[in-house]
C-alpha cells in the first residue's frame, strides 16, 4: 500500500498487524505508516477493525503478531501510560468526580509537574479549545460540544506526538457536528501535531483529513488523499462506502475502451489486461439526462424522491436500476436517456467485494434477472 | 486490554471465603457423621433425624404463614411508599429500615410485655371491663413474633421493584381498557414479581431457623428448629445431632431459595438489606 | 384506594414502633416491670453511665463492629476489583460462595464458624479456649465481607471503562488509575458496604452467640443472658439511646443525601 503525501518524516509505522479474538480475525495483516503533521482517518463501517487498530496504536490492546513502531522503535509492549500518544475517547470519558480545570490538569499532576506550570499550560489551551471561564465547572454542567472540547484539551494539553480521535463527533447532533469539524481541523493546525481519527462517517472524513484510510472486515482497502478516494475507488465495497455508486460489470477490451451494458464507452482508464473484468463505477451526480433518442442508453423512471438540493431518480434500463442525482426532474414513468462522458466512467479491478454492491433494484424482483447475457443481446 | 495483574486481588478473598464458609460446612458434615462419643463414623445422627420432622415441619409452616401475612400486609405499604413524594419515600424508607437496626431481643421481648397474661393489652382490657385473652404461647403469638420481626424484609425488596415499574405502563394498561383492578392484577403484580419472590425468601430463611422469637412467644410444645438445634449446642446435648440438624436445615434453605430463584430467574440472588 | 394504602402503611407502622414505644416508657419507669408505669425518672439513664460492665459490653461491641466493617470493606473493595476481572464462568462461582454466608440462615453460620474454630482450636491445636476475640473478630469479617462485595461490584460494573483507558492514557499506572479514577467512581458503593456491615455487625446477635468465648462478649449476647431473667430496667435507658442516635444519624444521612441529589439535579438542570 502506498500513498502520496507530504514530505513530513514518518512517526508511526503498522507492521502485518494481526489482532485475533476468540480465534476471530478482527485485523487481518494492517500495514500502515503515519506522518507527522498529518490528518489521517480510518474510515469503515462497525466491526471493520478501525477502533481495534487505533487501540492498538493508544497502547489499550497488544496485537496478536505484528508490531507498532514509534519513530522506527518497537513499542508493543510498552503501557499506554509510557507512550507519547493521548486519546480523546469515544464518550469523551471525563472523569465525573472532576471539575473541567482538574479534569485538563489530570495528566499534567499525574507527570508532577510544578503548580505555576500546570496552571500556565491547562489555560493556554483552554484558550485554544475555546473555554475560558469555564475552569471550576463541573463537567456534567457542560453541553456535549463543551463536553467534547474538555476531552480534546484534556489529552492536547500533554503536548503528545500524537493525537488519536474514537469517534468523538458521533454524540452531536449534526450541526454541532459540523462547527467541531471545522474546528478540529484548525486546532490541528494550530498545534501542528499528527490526528489519527476514526469515524464510520464518510463526509466526516473526506472533510477533514489529508489521507483517509478505508477499512473493512480488518484489512485496508484503499489509502489516499479524499478527493483521490472519491474519485477513483479501489474496488466496489470503496465506491459504493464513500458516496453513492451505481456499480455495473464490465469487459475492459483495451486501454480507454470499456463495454458495459452491451456498448462500448471511452474512459479515462488504463492498465488493465485485455478483455478484464471489471467493476464500472458512474457516480449518480455525474449523469445528465438528454432525450430519448439522443441518449447512450434508455430508460424508465420508476421512483422519484425529492432531497431538497436535488432529487434522486431510480431509473429503469432493462432491468438494471441506477440512482441518478439531478436537479432536472422527470415524472415516474417517463422515458428517458443518459449520455456518459468518458471522464464520468471510473473502471476497477475485480474484487472480492463485486457484485455485492452499487445496484438500487432492491425495492424490485427484477434484481435476479439481470444477467450479463440479457444485457449483451441489448447490442 | 492485557491480562491485568489485578486478577490476583480476587485470590485472597477466594481463599478467605473457602476457609470461613466452604470449610465450616465440610466440618459440619463431619460432625454430623460422627458419633458424638467415639468420634467413630456413624450415621446414627442422620438416622435420628426422622425425630425431629414435626419440628421441622412446623419451622416450615409457621414461617411460610409469616412470609404470606408479611406479603399480604407488606404489599400496600410498599406500594404506598413507592408512590409519595421523593422525599417522603426517603423518609418511609428510613422508618422502615430503623427497627431492623434495634436489637431484635429486646423488641421480641417489648411483644412479651404486650401479650402476657398480665401484660400490656391484657390490662388495657381489664381496664375497659372486656375480659383478659389469653394470647402469649400460643402458635399465634410465634408468628406475630416473626411477622413484627421480618416485615422490613418484606416491605423493602418490594418497594425497591415497585418503585422502579414505569408510569407509562400502567397509563398503556389503563389506555387499554384495564381498570384499576385489571391494572393491578395484568400489569402492576407481574412486574412485582421479582420483588415478591425475594421478599419472601429474605423472610423465609430467617424465620424458618429463628429460636428466640418461639422461645420467648411460644410454649413449651412450641419447638422449632432452631430451639433444638440452639440447645444442641449450648446445653451442652449433643454438638454431633445439632450439626446434623443445621445441615437439615441448611438443605432446606437451599432448596427453598433455589425454587425461589428458579421461579425470578434471579441470577445474583436477594437485595441484600 | 390509595386512602385504603394510606390507613394500612399507618396501621403497620403503628404496628412496627409500639414495641418500641414500650420499651423507650419502660426507660422512664421508676418501677422495674415494663408492664407497670410506676413513675416517671432519669435515674435508669444515670445508671447506664454508673454501670462499668455494661459501659464495657457496649465498647466490645463497637471495637468488633468498627474493626470487622473496616476490614471487610478495605479488603472486600479490593476483592470486588479483583473478581471483576475474572472470566464470567470463575466470577459466578466466586459470587456463588458469596451468596453462600448470605443465603444460610445465621443459625447455620454461626454454628459451622464455630465448630470450624473448635476443630481446629482443641483437636489440632490441642487449646482449650478455643473461642476468642481473634475468632470472633473472623466470623464478623466473615459475614461483613459480602455486604461490602455486593454493593461495591455493581458500581464497579456501571463504571465506564474507558475512564481508567483514560487515566493510563495520560500517564497514570494501572496502580495510580485505581487510585485516582476507580477509587472516587465507586466510593459510594463502599460507603454503603461499610455502613451496612458496620450495622449488621453492631446488632448481630445469632453468629456472635455462637462464636463467641467467655473473655469477650459483645453487647447483643450479653443482653441475651440477661433476659433468661428478670431485665434491669437500664437496659431499656441503653436501647432508647441506640435509638436515637441510630434515628438522628438516619435523618442526618437523608439530609446530607437530598442536599446532594439537590445539587446534582441543579447541575444537571443548569
Amino acid at each position: 500500500m502506498s500513498k502520496e503525501q507530504t514530505s513530513n518524516k514518518e512517526l508511526i509505522r503498522l507492521k502485518d498487524l494481526v489482532m485475533e479474538f476468540d480465534g476471530e480475525r478482527i485485523l487481518d495483516g494492517i500495514n500502515l505508516y503515519f506522518n507527522d503533521h498529518e490528518f489521517l482517518t480510518l474510515l469503515g463501517p462497525s466491526g471493520c477493525g478501525k477502533t481495534t487498530t487505533l487501540r492498538i496504536i493508544g497502547g489499550f490492546l497488544t496485537p496478536t503478531s505484528g508490531d507498532v513502531l514509534f519513530d522506527g522503535k518497537c513499542i508493543n509492549d510498552e503501557p499506554p501510560y509510557k507512550r507519547q500518544i493521548n486519546t480523546v475517547f469515544q464518550r469523551y470519558a471525563l472523569f465525573p468526580h472532576l471539575n473541567v480545570f482538574d479534569n485538563i490538569a489530570f495528566g499534567l499532576k499525574v507527570a508532577k509537574l510544578p503548580k505555576d506550570e500546570i496552571q500556565a499550560r491547562v489555560h493556554e489551551i483552554l484558550d485554544i479549545v475555546g473555554l475560558q471561564g469555564f475552569e471550576h465547572r463541573h463537567i456534567d454542567k457542560l453541553s456535549g460540544g463543551q463536553q467534547q472540547r474538555v476531552a480534546i484539551a484534556r489529552a492536547l494539553v500533554n503536548r503528545p506526538k500524537v493525537l488519536l480521535l474514537d469517534e468523538p463527533l458521533a454524540a452531536l447532533d449534526l450541526r454541532l457536528r459540523k462547527d467541531m469539524q471545522n474546528e478540529l481541523k484548525r486546532i490541528q493546525q494550530a498545534m501542528g501535531i499528527t490526528f489519527i481519527y476514526v469515524t464510520h462517517d464518510q463526509e466526516e472524513a473526506l472533510s477533514m483529513s489529508d489521507t483517509v484510510v478505508v477499512m473493512d472486515k480488518g484489512r485496508i482497502q484503499q489509502i489516499g488523499k479524499p478527493e483521490d478516494i472519491y474519485n477513483e475507488p479501489k474496488n466496489a465495497f470503496v465506491a459504493d462506502f464513500i458516496g453513492e455508486s451505481n456499480i455495473l460489470d464490465g469487459v475492459m477490451l483495451e486501454d480507454y475502451k470499456v463495454k458495459f451494458f452491451g456498448r462500448t464507452f471511452k474512459c479515462l482508464d488504463a492498465g488493465f489486461e485485455k478483455n478484464e473484468p471489471v467493476d464500472v463505477v458512474i457516480r449518480p451526480e455525474d449523469i445528465d439526462f438528454v432525450p430519448p433518442e439522443e441518449g447512450h442508453l434508455i430508460g424508465t423512471v420508476t421512483s422519484v424522491t425529492f432531497k431538497g438540493l436535488n432529487y434522486d431518480i431510480i431509473v429503469d434500463f432493462k432491468g438494471f436500476k441506477w440512482l441518478i442525482q439531478t436537479t432536472d426532474h422527470q415524472p415516474e414513468g417517463a422515458t428517458v436517456g443518459i449520455r456518459l462522458n468518458p471522464e464520468d466512467i471510473h473502471v476497477m479491478h475485480k474484487s472480492e467485494y463485486s457484485g455485492m454492491f452499487g445496484d438500487y433494484s432492491s425495492y424490485s424482483a427484477e434484481y435476479d434477472e439481470l444477467t450479463e447475457d440479457a444485457a449483451d443481446e441489448e447490442e | 486490554m492485557k491480562k491485568n495483574k489485578s486478577v490476583l486481588l480476587s485470590a485472597p478473598y477466594i481463599l478467605w471465603m473457602v476457609i470461613f464458609t466452604l470449610i465450616p460446612l465440610c466440618v459440619v458434615l463431619y460432625y454430623a457423621l460422627t458419633d458424638v462419643e467415639t468420634g467413630a463414623f456413624s450415621v446414627k445422627n442422620m438416622e435420628n433425624l426422622v425425630l425431629y420432622l414435626p419440628a421441622f415441619w412446623r419451622s416450615i409452616l409457621y414461617s411460610l404463614v409469616s412470609a404470606l401475612i408479611c406479603l399480604v400486609i407488606g404489599y400496600p405499604v410498599a406500594y404506598y411508599m413507592a408512590h409519595c413524594s421523593p422525599t417522603a419515600q426517603k423518609f418511609l424508607y428510613m422508618l422502615v429500615m430503623l427497627p431492623m437496626c434495634m436489637s431484635f431481643l429486646l423488641r421480641t421481648l417489648a411483644w412479651v410485655g404486650l401479650l402476657q397474661d398480665t401484660g400490656i393489652i391484657n390490662n388495657f382490657l381489664d381496664m375497659l371491663g372486656l375480659p383478659r385473652l389469653s394470647l402469649i404461647r400460643t402458635p399465634g403469638a410465634v408468628i406475630l413474633g416473626m411477622v413484627y420481626n421480618y416485615l422490613p424484609y418484606m416491605i423493602l425488596p418490594l418497594y425497591s421493584i415497585i418503585v422502579k415499574i414505569d408510569h407509562r405502563l400502567i397509563e398503556a394498561a389503563e389506555d387499554l381498557g384495564c381498570n384499576g383492578v385489571q391494572v393491578f392484577a395484568r400489569v402492576v403484580l407481574p412486574l412485582s414479581m421479582p420483588g415478591i419472590l425475594s421478599g419472601i425468601t429474605m423472610v423465609f430463611v430467617p424465620a424458618v431457623s429463628t429460636f428466640y422469637i418461639s422461645n420467648k412467644l411460644g410454649s413449651t410444645d412450641i419447638v422449632l428448629i432452631g430451639d433444638i438445634i440452639e440447645r444442641q449446642f449450648k446445653q451442652g446435648d449433643n454438638a454431633n445431632m445439632g450439626a446434623a440438624l443445621s445441615l437439615l436445615l441448611m438443605i432446606l434453605v437451599f432448596v427453598c431459595t433455589g425454587i425461589m430463584n428458579r421461579f425470578g430467574g434471579d441470577e445474583e440472588g436477594g437485595v441484600p438489606v | 384506594m390509595r386512602k385504603a394504602n394510606r390507613i394500612i402503611t399507618i396501621l403497620i407502622f403503628i404496628f412496627l414502633y409500639a414495641p418500641m414505644a414500650v420499651l423507650i416508657l419502660a426507660s422512664f419507669n421508676t418501677g422495674k416491670d415494663i408492664t407497670q408505669f410506676e413513675g416517671f425518672t432519669f435515674m435508669r439513664y444515670v445508671e447506664v453511665f454508673q454501670d462499668r460492665s455494661l459501659l464495657t459490653l457496649l465498647g466490645n461491641s463497637l471495637i468488633i463492629s468498627i474493626l470487622s466493617s473496616a476490614i471487610a470493606t478495605v479488603f472486600g473493595t479490593f476483592s470486588a476489583v479483583g473478581i471483576q476481572r475474572l472470566g464470567p464462568k470463575m466470577r459466578k462461582t466466586v459470587m456463588g460462595l458469596t451468596n453462600i454466608p448470605m443465603t444460610n440462615p445465621d443459625i447455620v453460620t454461626g454454628i459451622s464458624l464455630s465448630l470450624l474454630f473448635v476443630f481446629v482450636g482443641s483437636k489440632m491445636l490441642g487449646q482449650r479456649n478455643s473461642l476468642t476475640f481473634w475468632t470472633l473478630l473472623i466470623a464478623h469479617i466473615t459475614f461483613n465481607l459480602p455486604y461490602v462485595i455486593l454493593n461495591v461490584m455493581p458500581k464497579l460494573q456501571q463504571m465506564d471503562n474507558s475512564l481508567v483507558e483514560a487515566a493510563m492514557d495520560l500517564g497514570c499506572t494501572p496502580t495510580q488509575s485505581f487510585f485516582k479514577v476507580t477509587l472516587p467512581e465507586i466510593m459510594p458503593g463502599i460507603i454503603s458496604g461499610a455502613i451496612m456491615s458496620f450495622t449488621m455487625s453492631l446488632d448481630d446477635f445469632v453468629i456472635s452467640y455462637f462464636v463467641t468465648g467467655l473473655d469477650f462478649i459483645t453487647l447483643p449476647v450479653e443482653i441475651y443472658n440477661y433476659t433468661k431473667k428478670q431485665l434491669q430496667p437500664k437496659i431499656y435507658a441503653m436501647f432508647t439511646m441506640l435509638f436515637l442516635l441510630i434515628f438522628v444519624l438516619m435523618v442526618v444521612m437523608n439530609l446530607l443525601q437530598l442536599r446532594q441529589e439537590k445539587a446534582d439535579r441543579a447541575r444537571k438542570g443548569g
